[in-house]
């Protein structure tokens, strides 16, 4: 018999009710993240029924897709631009409050993106199952997690028995060996990865990175690469937990501690991949040969290296609309192109060495004329780590706009979006039509190429100039 | 959630590849609290322009159209968020079935748990669908088979359990509640 892979142990330690030909298993919930946008329905769910919620101390409350990233309107200090938001963010504190679920409330000083605070908290960690109604969830595979998004009906079930029916997914493994070249980031990687097997490749597959150029990433960069496995269709991107990964997590206010925390690091040892584990899948690449990437269309997959040019399929209509809504042509080549809006923030690049990244650039250079610069840290935490370093001066001095902690322009939810027809240089995960506002156009990058293009006002090869 | 065996109804097309949840359902309707009324927003950037008038050439704005219960779209339909405002928005509409060669994961999900049937079919099937919008179609969810009226027929795939809920019209909350007893007995094996 072949040996496991870090997919099925997690699985296994997790299967309350193995899975028949007529039944998906029973899998239970060891970490449920929640926030306002996906989770009223199931509340009410819970009230329709009359169900009590079954381990209210297993779910984690926050506030971040919705809310302002302007303090007077996240403070209250005015109304929120949006009524409707306003009412769903109270809707949630209150569901919170009358639930006792913990809550992460707009003064707490650890509020944040959930998939920023889960792992900034110590609450993510190796060998957990973890579920949240965001697709993103797939960030904290990054630890050793089984972790994937879920709709606001699962939602509701996990509320209520804090499991979930599950038909046990495909497994594929991606091996990235060698090393990264200089000025090429986990970005660049996950970017040049989805390019190649497609944004449907990973339906239906739970991925495992694995390989040199992956041991050799912080967390930050591996919650990068986990965080857009979705962006391939994958239902999570798995990194078996390494030293790296319990240096992060050792004193975290979550994390275990004292002789608890050695039995954890011993369990947590046992975490990967057999060495005869068999994969339905697998894909090698060779990190050495990825450059800065950048997106040009309308979704993930469609990505070019910064020197490449727009690749020209004639006789495809979907392709040429896409390209029409982004104002481009084929074969043309993006080193040069004008832009008006940068965003750098989100669950992908939104954490402290994202925001370093983008400082490095903004010491030597202000923000072009024309251009609006938004700089939105993933976390209160991530907010005050950065402006302990200076780096809120560093951006304010070059004309970028430090802002609150949340979601902000990756989905534009909260009223940040960028003007149609403008072109915004952004560090979040999709650049789908009309993501960041109607007609809006994104191109997806580094934080490094994104403050790049906010200095000059156009794209430009990081490999160039820095 | 309704109980399902049949839907027989023309279809409607929209051909795109990656239909993104993001185009069926724009974030900025996601601050409702409720699963209701969506409908007017199902595809709202496609479907008006930028004086909230219909778009012509979209083919929900077609009057050919109007009552259609099956959706056909281009492969992997539902990619990107996890919002169940897509489902409930389709659902609102009108939509009880969503057909394709691919479907992405989480939408498909969502789709069963609110009883839209997602139903993936082979290539040659999804070509000859695309190509002929408003075709009759009907789709037996017992025997998993979809056929176009004096035309071909073909089976698809359905997760036997959710084939179960759907022709019983139930929802799987109330079976993961019945398992109280293991979830009790798994929760002090680990000492929660």
């Amino acid at each position: 018999m072949s040996g496991l892979t870090l997919f099925e142990k997690i699985w296994a330690s997790h299967e309350v009710v193995a899975e028949t030909p007529s039944t998906p298993a029973v899998l239970y919930i060891d970490l449920h993240l929640t926030h306002e946008v996906t989770t009223p329905q199931a509340f009410t769910f819970l009230r329709e029924r009359g169900l009590p919620m079954r381990q209210p101390q297993l779910t984690f409350g926050t506030l971040d897709h919705s809310t302002p990233t302007l303090a007077d309107e996240l403070y209250g200090r005015v109304p929120m631009k949006h009524p409707q938001a306003q009412r769903q963010v109270e809707q949630f504190v209150k569901n919170c409050a009358e639930f006792n679920v913990p809550l992460l409330d707009v003064q707490h000083p650890n509020r944040g993106i959930v998939h920023v605070i889960g792992p900034e908290l110590g609450l993510t960690q190796p060998g957990k199952t973890i579920v949240c109604g965001d697709s993103h969830t797939s960030t904290h595979g990054a630890f050793g997690a089984l972790a994937f998004g879920i709709g606001t009906t699962e939602v509701g079930h996990v509320l209520a028995t804090q499991c979930l029916l599950q038909r046990k997914p495909k497994t594929m493994l991606i091996q990235v060996d060698g090393h990264l070249q200089p000025h090429v980031t986990a970005k660049d990687l996950i970017l040049a990865i989805i390019r190649q097997i497609g944004i449907g490749g990973g339906t239906g597959s739970v991925i495992e990175y694995r390989g040199e150029a992956i041991r050799r990433l912080t967390m930050d960069e591996r919650m990068t690469v986990c965080n857009m496995s979705i962006e391939a269709g994958a239902r999570a991107g798995l990194i078996a937990p390494d030293d790296c990964t319990f240096a992060y997590l050792k004193d975290r206010e979550h994390a275990p501690r004292g002789a608890a925390w050695d039995a954890a690091v011993a369990r947590w040892q046992r975490l990967y991949s057999d060495e005869d584990a068999v994969f339905d899948r697998t894909v090698t690449i060779d990190a050495s040969a990825i450059e800065p990437m950048i997106t040009y269309g309308t979704n993930p997959e469609m990505s070019v290296a910064i020197n490449e040019r727009i690749p020209t399929k004639t006789g495809d209509a979907i392709f040429e609309q896409s390209l029409a809504y982004m104002g481009f042509k084929p074969g043309q080549s993006l080193i040069g192109q004008p832009i008006q809006h940068v965003f750098i923030g989100s669950c992908t690049n939104g954490r402290l060495s994202d925001l370093e990244a983008a400082a490095a650039v903004f010491k030597t250079k202000s923000v072009a004329k024309g251009v609006t610069v938004l700089v939105v840290p993933g976390s209160a935490q991530v907010k005050r780590a950065a402006e302990a370093l200076g780096l809120d001066a560093v951006f304010k001095a070059a004309g970028a706009q430090w802002r609150e902690a949340g979601c902000s322009m990756c989905l534009g939810m909260n009223g940040d979006t960028v003007p149609a027809q403008q072109w915004c240089v952004s560090t979040s995960n999709r650049n789908f039509e009309g993501r960041q506002g109607k007609g809006a156009r994104t191109l997806l990058a580094s934080p490094t190429m994104a403050a790049l293009a906010a200095v000059h006002g156009q794209l430009m090869d990081p490999r160039g100039v820095l | 959630m309704q109980q399902k065996s049949r839907i027989q109804s023309k279809t409607v097309v929209i051909a795109a590849s990656n239909i993104d949840t993001d185009q069926l359902m724009p974030a900025r309707f996601l601050t409702t609290t409720t699963r209701h009324g969506l409908g007017q927003h199902l595809f709202a950037d496609w479907r008006y322009d930028a004086n909230g008038q219909p778009i012509a050439s979209f083919a929900l704005n077609d009057p050919a159209s109007k009552g259609a219960k099956i959706l056909v779209a281009g492969p992997n339909i539902g990619c990107g968020s996890s919002r169940e405002h897509a489902p409930w928005g389709l659902l609102d509409y009108g939509f009880e079935a969503v057909v394709s060669s691919q479907i992405a994961d989480i939408f498909k999900n969502n789709c069963l748990k609110n009883g839209l049937l997602p139903v993936v079919v082979d290539e040659a099937t999804h070509q000859t669908l695309l190509h002929s919008p408003g075709a009759e179609v009907v789709i037996d969810v017992a025997h998993r088979t979809l056929s176009i009226v004096g035309g071909p027929s073909t089976t698809f795939a359905l997760e036997p359990f959710a084939q179960y809920c759907l022709l019983n019209g139930i929802d799987e909350a109330g079976y993961l509640l019945s398992k109280a007893d293991a979830i009790r007995a798994y929760e002090q094996r680990m000492g929660l």
